[in-house]
This record gives C-alpha cells, sequence and structure tokens, in this order.
C-alpha cells in the first residue's frame, strides 16, 4: 500500500519531468511569488474597475454641476467633486480607461519597434553601427521638447483624420511609443548577440536557413523573457509619461480627465480646507502608483519566473 | 533589486506633488545676486524689495514689450511725461503739469499740445534730460520697420518738435480727440537719445544691451537682466526726490503659476509683492488665512472676453489663408452667422463664472467698455440672464438642426468649435463651464490651451498666439490704460486686423469689420464735444457686443497681494501697478 503510493508520486513527478509545458513551471514560480500574486490582484482589480465601473457608474465625468461644487465624500459622489461640481469618482474611472490604453498602446508599440532594431542590430552585423547610434541619438534627445513639438505641429491634421479623442490617443501613443523603445533595442541586442553565437544557430546556419527564419523560430523565441518583462515595464512608464504630459498641461485637452491632469488640477488646492483637496490630490495619485506598482510587481516575477537561471536558484 | 525598484516607485507620487510644490518656492534671488555688485552683497533685508511677476519680464524697452509684465518692468526705469494714478486722473510725472485749454497746453483747435518739461530731471547716467529725448521718442516709435507696439498712441501725431530745451510740441493731423495719447502712461514713457540713437527702425530688436538695460529716469536701474527670469534692479542715485526710493534693491522674478505666486506672497511671505492673481476665489481666501499678506483689488477696465473669429481658420489653409480677413472674402463658415454668435453668448450664465471662478475680484458684464462709469452702456444688459431656451429658438429658427450626436448643423456644416486661450486653472475651469453650456444648445466645443508665455508672445513667426487667432474663438483679458477709451475702440477699425501684411501686429483681433463701425470712428475723429464722444464711445461699443464679435464675459479687478509689512501705495488699475513705487516703504 505504502509502497504503491509512492510508487505513483514517483510516476508523477517523473511524468511532470518528462513533459514539462514551459508555461506551467512559469506559473508555478509566478504563483509563488508573494508580490506579483499582489500585484496581479491589485492590477485586475483596476482593470476590471475602470473597464466595467464606468458601465454601473453612469455620472458624466464633463458634468459641471456648481451647485454641488467642492462637496466631501458622500453617497451622491463617493468621492466627492472638484472646485465646479465635477464627479471625481467618474472623473478618475474614466481617467483609468485612458491611462490604461495608453499604457498598453503605447508599450506595446515600443516593444515592436526596441525589438525590431535590436534584434536586426544583433543578428546582422553591418547594420548593428548605425541602428545603435541611432539609438543613442534617440536617447540622447530632450524628450518633453520634442514632445511638445510633435503635439503643437500634428495635432490638427491628426484630429482631421481621426477625430478629436482618437486622434490626440493615436498622437500621445506614437509620441510615447517612438520615445522609449531605446532600452528594450539595447536589450534585446545584447540577448540576440549572445544567441547568435550559440550551436542551434550555427547548426541552422549550416544548413543553409534564411536569417529570417532563424530570427523568428530560433532566436525570438529564445529572448521572449527579456522582451516580456519591458512589456511590463514600458505600460508602467507610458503610464507615467502620460500623467507628466497632462500634468505638464499637454496632451489630452484640459476637460479630459486622466489620471495626471487630475492631479495636475488638484495641486493648487491642497490645504484649501473648504474644499475636496484631500481626494482631489490622491485619488489620481493613488490610481498612479498603484497601477505602475502592481504592473512593476508582475514584471519583475515575471523575469525571475522565465529565467531558468534564477527560478532554480 | 526589487525593493529599490518598490521604493523608488512608491517615491514617484511624492515627487510628482514635490514638483508643484517647487513652483511655490521659487530660488531664493539673494543666491542669483551673491557674485554681482557691491551694493548687492551688502543686501539689506528691509530695504531690499522682492517682486513676484509669475510672466518673467523678456525685455525692459515697453515700445517693444511682449505684454503687461515687460511694461511694468520697466515702469520703475523709464518713465513717461505723465501717470494715471490709481483713480484714473492724470498725474504730471516728468512735465511740469498737465497741458489743458485752461493754462494754455492744450491749443484751442486741439491741433497740438505743449508739454514743459521739469527742469530737474538727470538719467541715470547723469545727463540732463531735454525735449530731444522726447522728440526722439516719438522717431523711434514711429520708425520704419521698428516693431513698435506703442504706434497707437502715436496715430495721429504729425511731428513732435523740441521749442527749447525743456518744452516739446506734439502736432497732430488733425484735431485730436484726445491729445493725451503720447507719452503718458507706462506704455509710452520717454527713451534716452544718446542710448538709442542707433537703435531706429530695423535695429531696433538687435539692440540687446539698450533694451535690457536702458537708462531712465525713474527709481531704479537695472542691474542685472535675464530674460523670463529675473530682473535685478538697484536705486538710482540721482533720482530727483531727496530720501526716495526706500528700497535699496529691488528684484522682479519671474516664473511660476498665478496660484504658486500667492501663496509666495500670502503664505510662505518669501516674496513681498505678486501680481495678477487670477486664481479661484476658494484658493486666495484659504492663503489669506495664513495673515502673511494682504490682497489687492482694483477694478480697471479689465475684461475677461472670449473672441469670436470672422474669418476662417481652417487648418487646411495655408499661412497667407488661414484667419486672413482678405477683404472679407474669407468668412467663417459659421460664426459669421449673427445667429450662431447671438446664441453662443446667450447660453452663458455670467453669475456663475463669477460666483464660482472669481468671487469678489469680478463682475458680470454684458460691455467691453465696463469703465469709467460715463462710458459704460446699458443697452447690453439682458445677456446678464441666461437663455439657453432662446438660444436654441434662435438657432432653430436659422436652420441649425440638431443632429443625432447632439450638435446642431446646416447644409453639411456642423457646429464645432475650437475654443483656446492661455494655461491658467480659472481659465480652464471657464472654458469647462462654457463648454458644458453650449453643448446644451448643440454646440461641440473643443478645449485648448496654450502657456501664456506663447499664447501671449508677439513673436510674429509663432503660430499659437491670440494674434494668429488659429481657433474659432479664444479668451483672454483685454484693457486700455487710462480714463479714455479713444485709442482702445480704434481697434475696432477694419484697417486694424492682424495677418501677413502687417506681420500679425493689428489690434482688431476679431476680425469684425463693418462699414458702420468705421463711420462711427471717424465721426469720433471729428467729434470734440464731450458728451458726443462718450455717446459715439457707448454705441461703439454696443456695435461690438451686439454684432458679437466679442463676448464679454467678466470685469476682471486687477488682482495682486502684498506682505504685511509692505506700505505706501494702493493697486492702481489704470497704468503700471508699480509706476509709484519710489513710494513704497517697509514697516
Amino acid at each position: 500500500m505504502k509502497l504503491e503510493n509512492l510508487a505513483r508520486a514517483d510516476l508523477s513527478i517523473q511524468q511532470a519531468r518528462e513533459h514539462p509545458s514551459p508555461w506551467m513551471i512559469v506559473w508555478i514560480a509566478l504563483k509563488s511569488h508573494k508580490g506579483a500574486l499582489v500585484g496581479a490582484g491589485v492590477f485586475s482589480f483596476i482593470v476590471l474597475a475602470v473597464l466595467v465601473g464606468p458601465l454601473f457608474y453612469t455620472v458624466d465625468p464633463q458634468l459641471t454641476d456648481y451647485a454641488v461644487r467642492n462637496q466631501g465624500i458622500s453617497w451622491q459622489h463617493p468621492l466627492g467633486t472638484d472646485n465646479i461640481g465635477r464627479d471625481m469618482l467618474a472623473q478618475v474611472l474614466s481617467g483609468g480607461r485612458i491611462a490604461l490604453a495608453v499604457g498598453f498602446a503605447a508599450m506595446l508599440l515600443s516593444l515592436f519597434l526596441g525589438t525590431v532594431v535590436g534584434v536586426i542590430a544583433g543578428y546582422y552585423k553591418r547594420l548593428d553601427g548605425p541602428l545603435m547610434r541611432l539609438t543613442d541619438l534617440f536617447l540622447a534627445m530632450p524628450l518633453l521638447p520634442l514632445l511638445l513639438v510633435i503635439i503643437l505641429l500634428f495635432r490638427d491634421a491628426l484630429r482631421d483624420i481621426f477625430g478629436l479623442e482618437f486622434g490626440i490617443f493615436i498622437l500621445i501613443v506614437f509620441v510615447i511609443g517612438i520615445t522609449s523603445w531605446m532600452q528594450t533595442a539595447r536589450i534585446v541586442r545584447g540577448e540576440t548577440l549572445a544567441i547568435k553565437e550559440r550551436e542551434f544557430v550555427l547548426a541552422a546556419t549550416s544548413v543553409g536557413t534564411s536569417g529570417l527564419h532563424i530570427i523568428s523560430t530560433h532566436i525570438l523565441p529564445n529572448i521572449l523573457s527579456p522582451i516580456m518583462v519591458s512589456a511590463t515595464l514600458g505600460v508602467a512608464s507610458a503610464i507615467i509619461t502620460e500623467s507628466a504630459l497632462s500634468f505638464l498641461g499637454l496632451g489630452f485637452p484640459s476637460d479630459f480627465p486622466t489620471w495626471g491632469r487630475l492631479l495636475y488640477d488638484g495641486a493648487p488646492w491642497i490645504g484649501i480646507d473648504s474644499t475636496n483637496w484631500l481626494v482631489r490630490v490622491f485619488a489620481p495619485g493613488i490610481a498612479i502608483s498603484l497601477t505602475v506598482l502592481s504592473v512593476n510587481y508582475i514584471g519583475d516575477a515575471l523575469r525571475d519566473a522565465i529565467d531558468p537561471r534564477v527560478r532554480n536558484k | 533589486m526589487r525593493r529599490i525598484v518598490a521604493t523608488l516607485l512608491l517615491a514617484l507620487p511624492i515627487l510628482l506633488l514635490g514638483s508643484c510644490s517647487r513652483e511655490t518656492t521659487p530660488e531664493a534671488p539673494d543666491e542669483v545676486e551673491g557674485n554681482e555688485n557691491v551694493a548687492v552683497s551688502t543686501l539689506d533685508v528691509d530695504t531690499h524689495l522682492k517682486i513676484l511677476y509669475w510672466q518673467g519680464p523678456t525685455t525692459l524697452n515697453p515700445y517693444l514689450s511682449s505684454g503687461t509684465k515687460d511694461i511694468e518692468a520697466a515702469s520703475i526705469v523709464l518713465e513717461p511725461l505723465a501717470h494715471h494714478d490709481v483713480d484714473a486722473n492724470m498725474v504730471p510725472i516728468l512735465a511740469t503739469e498737465i497741458p489743458t485749454k485752461e493754462n494754455g497746453g492744450l491749443a484751442e483747435d486741439r491741433t497740438s499740445i505743449t508739454w514743459h518739461l521739469r527742469q530737474d530731471i538727470v538719467w541715470s547716467d547723469n545727463t540732463p534730460l531735454t525735449a530731444t529725448d522726447v522728440v526722439f521718442t516719438w522717431e523711434y516709435c514711429t520708425a520704419e520697420g521698428g516693431g513698435c507696439t506703442a504706434i497707437d498712441s502715436f496715430r495721429y501725431v504729425e511731428r513732435v518738435v523740441a521749442i527749447d530745451d525743456h518744452t516739446v510740441r506734439i502736432e497732430f493731423v488733425k484735431p485730436a480727440p484726445y491729445p493725451y495719447g503720447p507719452f503718458v502712461g507706462s506704455v509710452s514713457p520717454i527713451l534716452q537719445r544718446e542710448q538709442f540713437k542707433d537703435c531706429l527702425g530695423a535695429r531696433a530688436k538687435e539692440c540687446t544691451d539698450q533694451n535690457f538695460y536702458p537708462i531712465g529716469t525713474g527709481p531704479f536701474r537695472a542691474l542685472e537682466f535675464k530674460a523670463n527670469d529675473t530682473v535685478q534692479y538697484i536705486a538710482n542715485t540721482l533720482y530727483r526726490d531727496e530720501g526716495k526710493p526706500f528700497f535699496q534693491t529691488v528684484v522682479i522674478k519671474g516664473g511660476g503659476n498665478a496660484t504658486s505666486a500667492a501663496r509666495t506672497v500670502l503664505q510662505t511671505g518669501e516674496f513681498d509683492y505678486a501680481w495678477n492673481l487670477q486664481v479661484e476665489p476658494e484658493i486666495l481666501e484659504s492663503m489669506r488665512g495664513a495673515g502673511k499678506g494682504e490682497i489687492l483689488t482694483g477694478f480697471g477696465s479689465q475684461v475677461e472676453r472670449i473672441m469670436v473669429n470672422q474669418t476662417n481658420p481652417d487648418p487646411k489653409l495655408n499661412e497667407e489663408q488661414r484667419s486672413v480677413y482678405m477683404d472679407g472674402k474669407n468668412a467663417h463658415p459659421f460664426l459669421s452667422d449673427i445667429n450662431v454668435r447671438r446664441a453662443l453668448t446667450l447660453a452663458i450664465d455670467r453669475q456663475i463664472l463669477v460666483d464660482v471662478l472669481y468671487g469678489v475680484s469680478g463682475r458680470p458684464t454684458c460691455n467691453v467698455i465696463p469703465l469709467p462709469e460715463k462710458y459704460v452702456s446699458t443697452n447690453n444688459d439682458d445677456c446678464l440672464t441666461q437663455d439657453i431656451e432662446e438660444a436654441n429658438r434662435i438657432l432653430d429658427e436659422a436652420g441649425w438642426v440638431l443632429g443625432s450626436d447632439g450638435v446642431r448643423a446646416k447644409d453639411g456644416i456642423r457646429l464645432s468649435l475650437v475654443y483656446q486661450t492661455s494655461t491658467n486653472s480659472v481659465r480652464q475651469s471657464t472654458q469647462s463651464l462654457i463648454k458644458d453650456w453650449w453643448q446644451q444648445i448643440g454646440v461641440e466645443t473643443e478645449l485648448q490651451n496654450f502657456d501664456g508665455g506663447v499664447f501671449f508672445s508677439t513673436d510674429a513667426a509663432n503660430p499659437f498666439t491670440l494674434t494668429r487667432f488659429y481657433a474659432d474663438v479664444q479668451m483672454y483679458t483685454n484693457s486700455f490704460e487710462g480714463n479714455d477709451p479713444s485709442n482702445y475702440v480704434e481697434s475696432w477699425k477694419c484697417g486694424n486686423v492682424p495677418g501677413p501684411h502687417n506681420s500679425w501686429v493689428g489690434s482688431n483681433i476679431s476680425r469684425g469689420c463693418s462699414e458702420e463701425v468705421d463711420a462711427l470712428l471717424d465721426a469720433l475723429s471729428e467729434t470734440f464735444d464731450a458728451t458726443e464722444r462718450v455717446e459715439i464711445i457707448k454705441q461703439l461699443n454696443d456695435k461690438v457686443v451686439q454684432n458679437v464679435w466679442e463676448i464679454p464675459l467678466i470685469h476682471r479687478a486687477r488682482v495682486s497681494a502684498r506682505a504685511n509689512s509692505l506700505k505706501g501705495f494702493e493697486l492702481n488699475g489704470w497704468d503700471s501697478e508699480i509706476w509709484s513705487i519710489a513710494d513704497w516703504y517697509r514697516e
């Protein structure tokens, strides 16, 4: 009886060893990472609240009801109102949608650019120099003035093509995307350089596999781990950049309640007792911090989970 | 590593918040001064005056100014023949008296005016002020290609002649209805001929040294000028009044915004005086509670208004066409319809704007000339009550049909506006409120805001200025100096529309143009009877308001703050706020 159990247990371990789904291993490692779990929990909560919330909480975030301005927390206005009577909860929820949409879209763009540049630079030696100098160029550029110029120059054109909201969304995503791919490119290039010299790549080259094929089947899957990590960190930094832009009064129009804009609007009211300043400052501030923090924890854990060298320690 | 990341991220919101509170504590000016003059190194807190103009001065030559900040920063160095005091009366400064018909200074037929200069005035380089300086100043401003921003003051001047060393006669092309334009008020002070003689015309802007360090007759002279940042002044030892000024050094610091400026005076006490505090009433009230300073208000002619573009600002048009008048051939697609314009003004509740955003520093107004009392028209007061229903009715009648998207349209043209202004939380809140009201009459609004330094810039190459007006409507405050709007009403002349032909210098910002208004202006220039003039000016005000070229919103007071220890003045709503700085003292 005992022996049988032991044997069965042994067998299942053996099975697991023989058929290790790589994503299963990653999941098991992730599960043991407390920070990641909490981060994932908080992040899903924020995503859910922001996406589903407005369906239940149907107050218009741009509605100005001056009769109830500067109100504190109440049943009618769970987070109070601002100085011209706009509901804070509605604004924070709607700001979250924008923040997350911008964060993910900009991350995808910068990830794509960074990976393409990084892989090409790493794989094709002739292009390495020019592409990496281009990366250095982008790194050396002063970002905020550049963003300012881009936004002022292309705002009208994009608005005409895509409409006001979507046009500016595209602009912001584009602007953040093309100014944040450099780190990814450098990391990806480094990894590609290392993998290129490995035996399986040499073997593939020796049988005449084309460069593109080698990149897509041999290199990309092996550099997925740093790409994933850059992705999570990219979301966080895109959200921060969008907030900074809004905070500076650029980006979306002033009545668009993004988190950064809400913080910017709330800041002058700090310490003014007759108003709802505590919520006006902390609600968007905490929302930004929590989102970024939780995404970072997830990314951090993901890196540990994907990298076998760290995982097996 | 993980911990470091976490700590850094936790610090982020604090950094974000910190960056805004840092604005409120601009670097101590004392640090900047360290390497300068002996007089500054022996800086005495009591005789050092710290003033905050949150838009930093960009020049000390008021004839090349890009706004009030430059004119006022220059007004403690350069002086005119006469200033306007707090009651809008003229007081002689470099002149012995105000010329009138009674004292023979003003010719019976009003074709000339003669000023007598004080004999005891010397420039800060110890040369005497003479009539040639006054003549030169006129030559300087009217020189071809000089881009003089005070040109309006000299419009009807034929020539300025020096009768003797201390007497000048200003001769007008025709009888001057208002002869006190030239050399009165801080917009047109006297420049020193010796210093500026090589800076005429196109060379005006190249004379950096002269423009940054003008030699003046005022109580102070500039010691160090950093454009858009700090100006340091030191007392002019040759100033005419014995024992004045009280302060030995003055610094005017730029930067930050209205709220942080109010805070530095009222709450932290780092500065003695802060200018132009367009700040929400709750914030000002709470700051006053700190007890460090006092809020000063003074009603002048400032009106916060919405300019309604009468030309087509379509971004698809090229620079020669976009927002260019083109003799009326470039009319706005829908704002050229008076019904739309009337509906826009009817939908606004001015009282709410005052209650929510201005408090005691504003009053609702329906006129673009809100003071002096005798010029104020009562014909437009019905705009004080908001009437959304009536606005909707007007639009319905005019054939603008409400679409399924909530926006009215006619012949494929949607009532969709771009509404721009400068960056200021009160202005952005005003925009939000008005957007909401306009939405209720089926007008869609896109809000835009630009930094004040950009929006109010006079740089002809800058496409985001209020004179370029690349938007359908725009909002800002306009005013006139002194108690007579004669020069100001001239801005509604057809010929004053800005455009590429005059490097976008022109005061008819809304590009409204009608023969009726031009005829009234012609009549005004021929009328000398005081009561008739008042009537014509009232009619002009009514025309502009009823044509809805401009939508007056708020009659704004100048709001400034002073430290409790600063004494000796009242807020002047009619001239430079710091015109009387020689009399200021600390207790």
